[in-house]
């Protein structure tokens, strides 16, 4: 299987350990992931806040450089993912933004005239490749791990993947095939603050704190994300969690990916458990 | 009397120019659809740290009250979540108007946006410039441009990213930064914004 691929930004800063447990996993899986020419920022949520036009011509010229290698587009990031598809949808909805998207790629030399469709690497893994395939992979059943399958926002909303908004299960269908038990976690898709951490960081560390604690309360060893910025949030701002609500949470924030690479019997080098900052080695190392 | 009178918005205090803003961007003319059933405040994982619920700011909308919806802290408490949008029975894209609504706030330079509108403005720079956002670069121009001494708090957290190899100190840039610019100078003049 050979797909575009789309990094995004924060794969190759707070996300790095997302970025190589996703290299990881794609090999072992058997799929080639090749990654876009001189791809841009996608804009992110924060982008949209200064022009419009300007943020869907910029996820327009990666779907541009996407084109040339295939008609589908990997990305792992969830914003990225949300972006690339939010354009798709308006570029076909409304001819007007179509025009002066393609007025502005102009200038460049590009044009886009839809047709790319665009999937987070979750769909790619359950959906393309299945779970037969990442069964027949599993070295190490992740036995009586309990694990809180949090997805977020972007990734189950209306331009997100085809599965039930409110109670998404394709993650949790994933951590099963690899031996892992999902835990009851009705925190599911409700917002971790995203950016809102950089302006009302009070309101983005109560929501946080909220999804801590439902993880706490259903047993859960570990949180398992598919979004860099959800990673970060809860993985780097949880001591700052603790220090305000007098808390003690000390829950691995780990990427469905690594959760894989471990059970695969990946090498743990190449999947970046080090580099969360509430140590998730221990709970790796038991299944190693 | 004096309670009637504040909350009692006469007709020529109404802004009714604004409701057709609203509905100049794409699908925004379905705000004529809402129904005032609050679903999206009751869905709203940030209603009650807003001033306005997303109901009553849509309420506000259609009573032409322009001035009070674009200093509303409301809109720059939305974390683009798209929960209410996913809710809506009327199918009101709520998220991408809480955009526009930003947008213009930005445009006209509130007073109460400046500091919440520095993340979006810090990004826009860096990524205007390099072609990616350099998270390192984003973190340091926010704190810095809102409020420095809270970057004192932060810097444990800074500190834990950095040791753990997940803040580079340079970023990366697009090669064709020259096209990328030429796209977004076209596209800034077409956005008119």
């Amino acid at each position: 299987m050979r797909y575009a691929y789309y990094p995004g930004c924060s794969l190759e800063a707070t996300g790095r350990p997302y970025e190589e447990s996703v290299a990881a996993v794609s090999k072992a899986l058997g799929i080639e992931l090749v990654e876009l020419e001189d791809w841009n920022c996608c804009g992110a949520t924060a982008y949209m806040s200064i022009n419009e036009t300007l943020s869907f011509s910029l996820s327009a010229r990666n779907l541009c450089q996407a084109k040339k290698i295939g008609d589908t587009l990997v990305t792992a990031c969830s914003a990225c993912y949300t972006n690339l598809r939010k354009t798709e949808t308006y570029l076909a909805e409304f001819p007007e933004i179509k025009s002066k998207v393609n007025t502005s790629l102009a200038e460049a030399g590009l044009s886009y005239d839809g047709g790319i469709v665009t999937k987070h690497f979750l769909q790619t893994v359950v959906e393309d490749v299945g779970l037969d395939h990442v069964k027949s992979l599993v070295k190490h059943q992740l036995s009586g791990l309990r694990v809180a399958p949090y997805y977020g926002c972007q990734i189950a909303r209306p331009y997100g993947i085809e599965d039930d908004a409110d109670n998404p299960t394709m993650m949790d269908k994933l951590l099963m095939a690899i031996g892992a038990t999902p835990t009851y976690y009705p925190m599911k898709t409700v917002c971790c603050g995203g950016s809102l951490m950089g302006i009302r960081k009070d309101v983005a560390l109560r929501l946080c704190r909220n999804i801590l604690l439902c993880a706490q309360q259903y047993d859960a060893q570990c949180i398992a994300v598919t979004c860099p910025l959800c990673q970060m949030n809860l993985d780097a701002f949880q001591s700052s969690i603790n220090k305000t609500y007098g808390t003690s949470f000390k829950i691995p924030i780990v990427y469905f990916t690594q959760l894989m690479g471990v059970a695969f019997g990946l090498d743990s080098k190449g999947l970046g458990l080090k580099d969360c900052i509430v140590s998730a080695t221990e709970v790796a190392a038991r299944y190693a | 009397m004096t309670a009637v009178q504040q909350t009692v918005i006469y007709e020529q205090a109404m802004d009714l120019n604004f409701l057709d803003e609203v509905y100049s961007i794409p699908g925004g003319e379905k705000i004529k659809d809402c129904i005032q059933c609050g679903t999206c405040s009751g869905s709203c994982p940030v209603s009650w740290a807003m001033e306005e619920t997303p109901r009553q700011i849509f309420a506000m909308i259609r009573a032409g009250m322009r001035d009070k919806v674009l200093d509303s802290t409301t809109i720059w408490t939305c974390a683009s979540c798209y929960q209410c949008m996913h809710r809506c029975p009327q199918e009101i894209k709520i998220t991408d108007i809480m955009y526009m609504l930003k947008r213009m706030a930005i445009r006209e330079s509130r007073k109460r946006s400046k500091n919440a509108a520095a993340l979006s403005r810090a990004f826009f720079d860096i990524v205007n410039k390099k072609g990616r956002n350099h998270e390192t670069s984003l973190m340091l121009k926010v704190v810095l441009s809102t409020k420095p001494l809270s970057g004192i708090s932060l810097a444990p957290v800074g500190l834990g990213l950095i040791t753990h190899n997940r803040l580079p100190i340079f970023g990366k840039k697009v090669r064709d930064i020259g096209g990328l610019r030429k796209i977004v100078a076209k596209a800034k003049e077409l956005g008119g914004e």
